[in-house]
């Protein structure tokens, strides 16, 4: 699909300890397009919070992206020699962190560490035009200019994590990678941080990718979803259809195990644990707790293909 | 916090952390040294008068000889021996004082913690060392003072340390879910103590150990190196004591101030390294969480 | 009538020094009974003091003003006999999948112990055999988790050898404390059936505390709201979620994302306040500040409980025009 942003192409991050290999991200594929918000959902364990560190060219030894593109904008992120990352990032990649207080600085005001990203790629500005800037980002998330002269440990976390919005924006980049950003905040606060998330992609026109495990925020907010499970892309389809009717079993029961105002009463969940991601099973990675499975998913891996425009699957019910 | 049970566990530990193993080689050979030698060399040749005097490093004399006719092999073994066995029984009289007033502070609470705690800032406060000479020379006869008594006269700062230690992880261990599902598992605030919070402290335990038997020793020195302390019987303070009021500097005894400077030195180190090896252990962020 | 087995009465509870003190509870009160097997759900956001009711109700905390009583006695107050009975009859669930378990021993640990202190076998074997039933009945094999340490085992199992302590026991009241916030959603509902199954087969009162509204619809009978350390809202949690009338429970329940793209995030808009300081008044209605629909008598006279039906009171004068109780009595709410 050539009219992808950011295409990831057989993707493999593995954990290298000493008793073999952790297959964290273990052969993914997806395209993200121009303006869209994307969601990547999963559980633990799925690979998800390894996808936003490799997207960011973050992963850390004994961590290593052994194999696949990351194409952004005609480069690829994966054989990038680490300077023309660095540049890469904040200017077309940028990251909103889960857990906000941990990324601020907590000895530096909020203005400079608004500022800080830019002047690091070499933006010049004066003293009037970084005040101005401040301001400008401060507006964009709906915080008082008062702010900028302020401490994090002084703001809310609702606060500090706008702060961390802001920071992704400074620069506009194309992509902003957003990991559980609204994980440790409550549900009023979330929904205003949303909000806040939803009306800057529209005004700048980015494309978001939006990493969770809640499945009532992804339908809120995001056009397309993506389904991991084990390191493994299991689905990715538009969000309504995914809802509907789901394709991938795993898919299936997640959706059926949420807690709608409908079913009251219902507790139905997946039955099993997640696989050890050192020795995945063989064959398809759910297969030990799908319930339709039957020998081919034990046999052999299946193929994540396009069964319709859009719509993407690995399952031998509907690729073999 | 304690994964690998058992011995095997303990020597792979050592496997990973080079400076806890190589603590523990050097402290082994120190005390090798201040023991197991002992069988092979008499103690009279670490009194006056024993052998010829200002005699350097030699076939006959290996360490050398001391203005007073020390023959300093048997001084060294002898005089290492009594300083650890002073640092230890002050370090392990100051770590179960400690011990338990830090378990009992640290999880009770209340009118004895306050107590404990105005003792523990006072002894803080004042001048630790002085407290030591003037205790030491009270003693009745301090020129004959024993190992023991020596010991004891160091344990009464030794269990300072040990205690603030201690009572401030036991408070902070306290507030730990697993503490409260101890209480309303039925269990009482002794068994809590003893059962839950000791196994999970052992590496403060083992490094408030080393560094009280530590002190012990310097300690011991400080006091020895004034003249405070047993003057006849061969340690590594009383050693320096005498070097320096013969002026083995200015004489030239290059290896009468070698000698004990070394020993004195891989004691140190051993323990440091001990406890750098530990603290890696106890930290937190060592445990793994898979 | 009968001393109920656990009671808040008019608790208040602060922490910090003279200048920098917060208010975690305000004047609660809150009566639970023995033979019950209804869950409550106790819900607020951080800071709305529904861990606090918690840690007040399982004797970790002692009330600032206030009693908090087991079986009509103080509970801070119980020794000896008393004590071990209260600790055998009131139990709790945790968060944290991994903090209740002691590293340094195996998992077994969590439910050997009570077996053995609260005499609940009269052989090692008995005990091992009340481990495995245990074990079953939230989906584990004891021969895939008895015998591990807590790190070799998953949050979810972790978290699942909890529920089956509770299971095990069955005391007289579990208090669970955002039992299923730190696990998979896959997993949840396992967690939350079991708590069920402990409710309904074996007849034990559920406190049920959390944020999170879904869940807390889905598992329970009754809710309370609380915010800033006050009850706004509490009664039958149906008629609560679907149709919310306090100004608070409004909000809460218009953010929620349901998991479902055609039932979009609801409320208006005079409701979604961007609250960029959200401070607690001293006096009068804490959600007052906040509160678009605010009226003069809200800034002075913390409201009481408003009946606009036999089973809700609302916090909130815009129902004054109904019965009204004292916030004495909210457990009124739930012997309907």
């Amino acid at each position: 699909m050539s009219e992808a942003l950011l295409q990831v192409k057989n993707l493999k991050v593995y954990y290298h300890v000493e008793v073999g290999a952790v297959k964290a991200v273990d052969d993914v594929s997806f395209d993200l397009g121009f303006g869209v918000k994307m969601g990547l959902v999963g559980e633990s364990g799925s690979g998800k919070s390894t996808m936003a560190l490799a997207l960011m060219r973050m992963i850390k030894p004994p961590g290593k992206i052994e194999g696949g593109q990351m194409v952004l904008d005609g480069m690829d992120l994966v054989k990038l020699s680490e300077e023309k990352m660095r540049q890469t990032r904040l200017r077309k990649l940028a990251m909103i962190p889960q857990g906000a207080m941990n990324a601020l600085n907590p000895v530096m005001r909020i203005d400079k560490q608004l500022i800080d990203g830019m002047l690091d790629h070499g933006v010049f500005m004066s003293k009037e035009e970084r005040k101005t800037r401040v301001n400008q980002l401060l507006e964009m998330v709906d915080l008082a200019p008062k702010v900028a002269k302020m401490y994090p440990h002084e703001l809310s976390g609702g606060m500090q994590q706008r702060v961390t919005v802001a920071q992704s924006i400074s620069m506009e980049p194309d992509v902003i990678i957003a990991d559980e950003p609204t994980s440790a905040l409550d549900v009023v606060i979330q929904r205003q941080v949303m909000d806040t998330i939803n009306r800057l992609q529209e005004k700048l026109g980015l494309s978001i990718i939006l990493i969770g495990h809640d499945m009532g925020l992804m339908a809120q907010t995001v056009g397309s979803l993506a389904v991991m499970y084990a390191g493994r892309m299991m689905e990715i389809g538009e969000t309504r259809a995914m809802f509907r009717d789901p394709l991938h079993p795993y898919t299936q029961l997640l959706i059926e195990s949420l807690p709608v105002l409908e079913n009251k009463g219902v507790f139905s969940g997946i039955p099993g644990i997640t696989p050890s991601l050192l020795n995945p099973p063989e064959g398809c990675v759910f297969h030990t707790r799908c319930p339709k499975a039957w020998d081919l998913c034990r046999d052999k891996i299946p193929a994540f293909s396009e069964v319709d425009p859009g719509r993407w699957v690995a399952c031998h019910l509907h690729t073999a | 916090m304690q994964r690998g049970q058992g011995f095997k566990g303990f020597l792979n530990y050592i496997r990973r952390n080079p400076a806890f193993g190589g603590g523990l080689v050097l402290l082994l050979i120190l005390l090798l040294f201040s023991t197991v030698a002992g069988f092979f060399v008499p103690k009279e040749g670490a009194y006056p008068l024993a052998v010829k005097s200002k005699q350097p490093p030699s076939e006959e004399f290996r360490f050398g000889t001391d203005s007073v006719g020390r023959d300093l092999l048997p001084t060294m073994i002898y005089g290492t021996r009594m300083t650890l066995s002073i640092g230890m029984i002050a370090g392990v009289i100051g770590l179960s004082v400690g011990t338990v007033l830090g378990f009992m502070t640290g999880y009770f609470g209340g009118l004895f913690d306050t107590i404990v705690k105005f003792l523990v800032d006072v002894l803080m406060t004042i001048p630790q060392f002085l407290l030591l000479v003037m205790i030491a020379s009270s003693v009745p006869d301090p020129d004959k003072m024993t190992v023991w008594q020596m010991g004891l006269v160091l344990s009464i700062v030794a269990w300072v340390q040990p205690t603030r230690a201690i009572r401030a992880q036991v408070m902070s261990m306290r507030e730990r879910a697993f503490v409260m599902m101890s209480k309303l598992s039925g269990m009482s605030g002794m068994e809590i103590i003893i059962k839950e919070l000791m196994p999970n402290l052992m590496p403060y335990l083992a490094i408030s150990l080393a560094s009280a038997v530590n002190g012990g020793v310097l300690g011991s020195l400080g006091l020895q190196t004034l003249g405070i302390g047993n003057l006849r019987e061969p340690s590594l303070g009383m050693t320096i004591y005498w070097l320096r009021y013969y002026n083995a500097f200015l004489q030239g005894y290059w290896w009468w101030i070698v000698e004990p400077v070394t020993v004195i030195a891989a004691i140190f180190i051993a323990f440091l390294l001990i406890s750098i090896g530990l603290d890696e252990f106890a930290n937190p962020r060592t445990r793994r969480t898979v | 009538m009968s001393t109920p087995l656990l009671e808040l009465r008019n608790v208040t509870k602060i922490f910090g020094g003279k200048s920098d003190y917060t208010v975690a509870l305000d004047d609660m009160t809150l009566v639970l009974e023995e033979y019950f097997p209804k869950i409550i759900a106790v819900v607020g956001e951080s800071g709305s003091g529904k861990t606090t009711t918690g840690m007040l109700l399982l004797g970790f905390y002692g009330p600032t003003m206030g009693q908090a009583l087991f079986r009509g006695q103080p509970i801070n107050e119980l020794k000896g006999a008393d004590l071990f009975q209260f600790r055998r009859e009131v139990q709790a669930v945790f968060q944290d999948p991994f903090a209740v378990y002691n590293p340094f021993y195996k998992v077994d640990n969590l439910l050997s112990i009570p077996i053995k202190n609260f005499k609940l076998a009269r052989s090692k074997a008995e005990a091992h055999e009340l481990m495995v039933d245990a074990l079953e009945r939230v989906g584990l094999r004891s021969e895939e988790t008895l015998g591990r340490y807590p790190h070799q085992l998953s949050g979810g199992q972790r978290q699942r050898i909890a529920v089956a302590r509770a299971l095990l026991l069955k005391p007289k009241f579990l208090i669970t404390d955002e039992p299923v916030s730190m696990v998979d959603a896959s997993l949840r509902s396992t967690i939350l059936k079991s708590l069920r199954a402990l409710n309904q087969e074996f007849g034990v009162p559920i406190l049920y505390i959390t944020h999170d509204l879904t869940t807390a619809y889905h598992i329970s009978d009754y809710i309370i709201i609380l915010y800033g350390g006050s009850v706004m809202e509490a009664g039958n949690v149906d008629s609560i979620i679907r149709h919310p009338n306090h100004p608070y429970t409004k909000l809460l329940v218009s953010s929620i994302p349901w998991p479902d793209p055609d039932l979009p995030w609801g409320g208006s808009e005079e409701l979604i306040q961007k609250s960029q300081v959200a401070f607690v008044p001293i006096t009068g209605c804490k959600f007052a500040p906040r509160c678009p629909y605010k009226m003069d008598i809200c800034e002075t006279k913390v409201p009481d409980l408003f009946l606009p039906e036999r089973d809700r009171g609302v916090a909130c004068y815009l129902f004054r025009d109904n019965a009204i109780m004292p916030r004495e009595e909210l457990s009124n709410v739930f012997a309907v």
